[in-house]
């Protein structure tokens, strides 16, 4: 593989020449599950999962923490909102919704026969400095709902 | 996001990220990884490029079908269809910015800390 961005070093150098005491730590395992398809591609149902937020901020609670949220794919919004994201905002934009939450395209490959179909709601999980609110809550409340939803593979697509 | 795709693996439901944070994603170590080597935001293509984003949900379903054990990563071949290198732009703290990100920094934490004293 090619040399790719070095993200992790360039947030470290960014929040040091902020002057925080101590590096961010991420995530790191040595075990990594890994789950078989139960049935077969063609008729499996696609649950897609975003960083983003609803267009009108309505996944804050009442003390203004993110939580996860869900939209119906019939009505997903061209744009959602992306401000709060560290995405390349020098680089490129965020105005095609289906560039980071892949709606049409999947739906293509279900048309064309290669997937079951998609589920009926696509859901977004918000990123959090505190792995410890991303796996205890947030992860769940997204498995709840995919289950749902009948869907029986995720995408998922951070920005 | 690597977090929650473990967890639904962990679970019985099978994943697949498809992302541009080649180094975060691996660190952490996820089931099935489709790695898009574009700018931050733009995971699924590059926006308006629906032939290219087609493309990329094509990979991603192959590689669910096709991957048989954890930490399977594949790069798409679709390339950021620009001349502009932004490989080097994100991120990056430039000698300039130095003074600038530093006051920042202070601003922040004097904002966090008057936030968290008791009313």
């Amino acid at each position: 593989m090619t040399e790719t961005v070095r993200y992790m070093e360039r947030t470290r150098d960014y929040y040091r020449a902020l002057g925080y005491p101590s590096d961010y730590v991420w995530a790191r395992f040595e075990a990594v599950p890994f789950a078989n398809l139960a049935k077969p591609l063609s008729q499996s149902r696609i649950g897609l999962v975003t960083t983003a937020s609803p267009p009108d901020l309505g996944n804050r609670d009442a003390s203004g923490r993110r939580q996860v949220w869900s939209g119906e794919i019939s009505a997903a919004p061209d744009r959602l909102f992306t401000d709060n994201l560290a995405w390349d905002k020098e680089s490129t934009h965020t105005d095609d919704r289906a560039s980071f939450l892949p709606i049409e395209a999947v739906q293509h490959w279900a048309d064309e026969g290669v997937v079951g179909g998609l589920a009926h709601r696509f859901h977004g999980v918000p990123t959090e400095y505190s792995q410890r609110k991303t796996t205890e809550l947030d992860a769940p409340q997204v498995l709840a709902r995919l289950r749902a939803d009948g869907a029986d593979v995720a995408l998922l697509s951070p920005l | 996001m690597s977090l929650v795709a473990r967890h639904l693996e962990a679970n019985g439901l099978p994943t697949v990220i498809v992302g541009s944070a080649f180094d975060i994603v691996e660190y952490c170590g996820v089931p099935r990884f489709l790695f898009t080597d574009f700018p931050l935001g733009n995971p699924c293509g590059p926006p308006w490029r629906q032939d290219l984003q087609r493309k990329i949900a094509e990979q991603a379903l192959d590689l669910v079908r096709d991957a048989d054990v954890s930490r399977t990563t594949r790069k798409s071949d679709v390339l950021w269809p620009s001349d502009d290198d932004w490989h080097p732009r994100y991120g990056r703290v430039k000698p300039e910015d130095v003074e600038r990100l530093r006051a920042l920094g202070e601003e922040r934490r004097r904002k966090h800390s008057e936030a968290r004293k008791p009313g």
